[in-house]
């Protein structure tokens, strides 16, 4: 039997419905949203390859604790998503729901987790504080009761949360988009974006020129040099995010493990392997290499949780490119300045949780031209309107 | 990657020292609409490339000066005093060619 390839390699149209730039989790998800909806003359243009950036980068935990409604609300969605989502792409995405755990080591990290758990629970998501004894049994080898700088005085249990194989995601998204109808186009730089009378008329790459009416801003990164492109600024500035994986041990830890005190959150893979990592670095940067002093904290932090693990090594390490915005929430939709680009950007540290949401709900808005509910307060004119919505405080070590 | 910085009183020092302070922005007349008071306030120009840059030498000193940095390799190429005096030193050409 010959192996068959994800998607097909496509000469590139001069013209398509929807041009969508980025060929990550969000872009091929909305890409595949849209053939969902029987818009299917579309492109997906990736500059590298499918899940280059953020999206083989991520360390994939899955969760909806988020601290306000409106967070609350659209990564619950996708976490409903992503539950379905092996079956509706007919690809084993790995999705392992053994739980989260956000630990606080002081009492104003129990009374932020507190007011998380009430938001959570009336938003209807399964979320609660627990207990020493409690977090013991569902952890037995997490250091509760032994010596400890910071001792754990409580968690916010999220029994839904867990992690995936991201890899597996946008594979299947990708193939999902081609069975569709939809190109996939990797290698394909976007250098240039037309507007006209305030319309986005073509979409220029190094492989030729596009006229399009609808352009999608998905990238992470470079999400600021794109919109920059049709004259547009937004609040986003570019930061690494480190992470690690340790060699291969015996299943022990079912749980991912999050410690703001402690600056470190951790888990471990099907294949045994622990993915630990910690907060985006302090200054702005493009550049994609790791660094000693993240490894140094990092294993420090984690030897608190688990002192046990003090003589397993370290496989790699790694960064990912964050596009923060002052809030912690992303900007999703379009703009009044030009018509026919959308975006959706901002993703910071916790976007690949939310592919699914992102993009079934930017799909739902360039094929209607309406903007569904959940995603009205994610819009950038918020900034300017003194709508935030503040995510940092459940965002900013746990992703 | 980690990197030095070449702060006017102390010398080479390592990145983690040093606090990001971000790009210098011009404070808006107060007669500015709400959206260019918002723009102030969250924009960035972001620039994948050179720019200048305030840092805060947080773990000595406590010196706010400016440097100029490639934010896709990381590399310094000048570090200023916030009155503009360069004081870019032999040492640290030799950080940024060993950098390199």
């Amino acid at each position: 039997m010959v192996a068959q390839r994800m998607w097909q390699e496509h000469e590139l149209k001069d013209q398509y419905d929807v041009v969508i730039i980025g060929g990550g989790v969000h872009g091929l998800a909305t890409a595949y949203y849209l053939t969902q909806l029987g818009v299917r003359n579309i492109a997906v243009l990736e500059a590298k390859y499918v899940g280059f950036g953020g999206s083989g980068r991520n360390t994939a935990i899955v969760r909806s604790n988020y601290r306000t409604p409106e967070g609350i609300a659209f990564y619950d969605l996708s976490v409903k998503l992503y539950e379905q989502l092996a079956a509706d792409l007919e690809f084993n995405v790995m999705f392992s729901q053994h739980g989260h755990l956000t630990l606080a080591h002081n009492e104003k990290g129990v009374t932020g987790l507190t007011e998380r758990a009430n938001t959570n629970q009336l938003m209807g998501v399964n979320s609660r504080i627990i207990f020493p004894e409690e977090i013991q049994r569902i952890v037995p080898d997490l250091n509760v009761f032994g010596h400890s700088r910071f001792p754990i005085q409580a968690a916010l249990y999220h029994p839904p949360g867990g992690i995936i194989r991201h890899d597996a995601v946008v594979w299947a998204f990708a193939r999902g988009v081609d069975r569709g109808g939809g190109h996939v186009h990797q290698k394909t730089e976007v250098t240039g974006i037309e507007v006209q009378n305030g319309q986005v008329e073509a979409v220029v790459t190094n492989r030729g020129r596009i006229k399009t009416k609808a352009v999608l801003n998905a990238t992470a990164g470079y999400a600021g040099i794109i919109s920059r492109m049709v004259g547009l600024e937004i609040p986003i500035e570019t930061h690494p995010l480190q992470a690690a994986v340790t060699e291969p041990l015996k299943p022990f830890l079912n749980s991912v493990i999050v410690s703001s005190t402690l600056h470190v959150y951790v888990s471990q893979t099907d294949r045994g392997e622990l993915v630990l990592g910690a907060e985006v670095d302090d200054h702005a940067s493009y550049s994609l290499r790791g660094t000693l002093s993240f490894l140094e904290g990092a294993a420090t932090h984690l030897l608190e949780l688990f002192p046990h693990l003090a003589n397993v090594k370290i496989l790699r390490q790694w960064a990912g490119l964050c596009d923060m915005t002052p809030d912690y929430s992303p900007i999703m939709g379009g703009t009044p300045d030009v018509k026919g680009f959308l975006m959706t950007v901002g993703w910071g540290t916790y976007g690949f949780k939310a592919g699914p949401a992102s993009g079934y709900l930017m799909a739902e808005l360039i094929a209607s031209g309406k903007t569904p509910p959940k995603l009205e307060p994610f819009a950038l004119t918020r900034f300017y309107e003194d709508r935030l919505v503040g995510e940092k405080a459940a965002a900013s070590v746990s992703h | 990657m980690s990197f030095q910085i070449d702060c006017p009183n102390c010398g080479c020092r390592p990145v983690w020292e040093y606090h990001y302070g971000g790009t210098p922005r011009q404070r808006p007349e107060s007669s500015a609409t709400e959206r260019q008071w918002a723009e102030y306030l969250y924009n960035r120009p972001n620039i994948a490339g050179e720019q200048t840059e305030w840092w805060y030498h947080r773990s000595a000193c406590k010196l706010w000066f400016l440097v100029r940095r490639d934010t896709r390799t990381n590399q310094v190429l000048e570090t200023k005093r916030f009155d503009g005096t360069a004081v870019t030193s032999e040492k640290s050409e030799k950080a940024v060619q060993s950098a390199e």
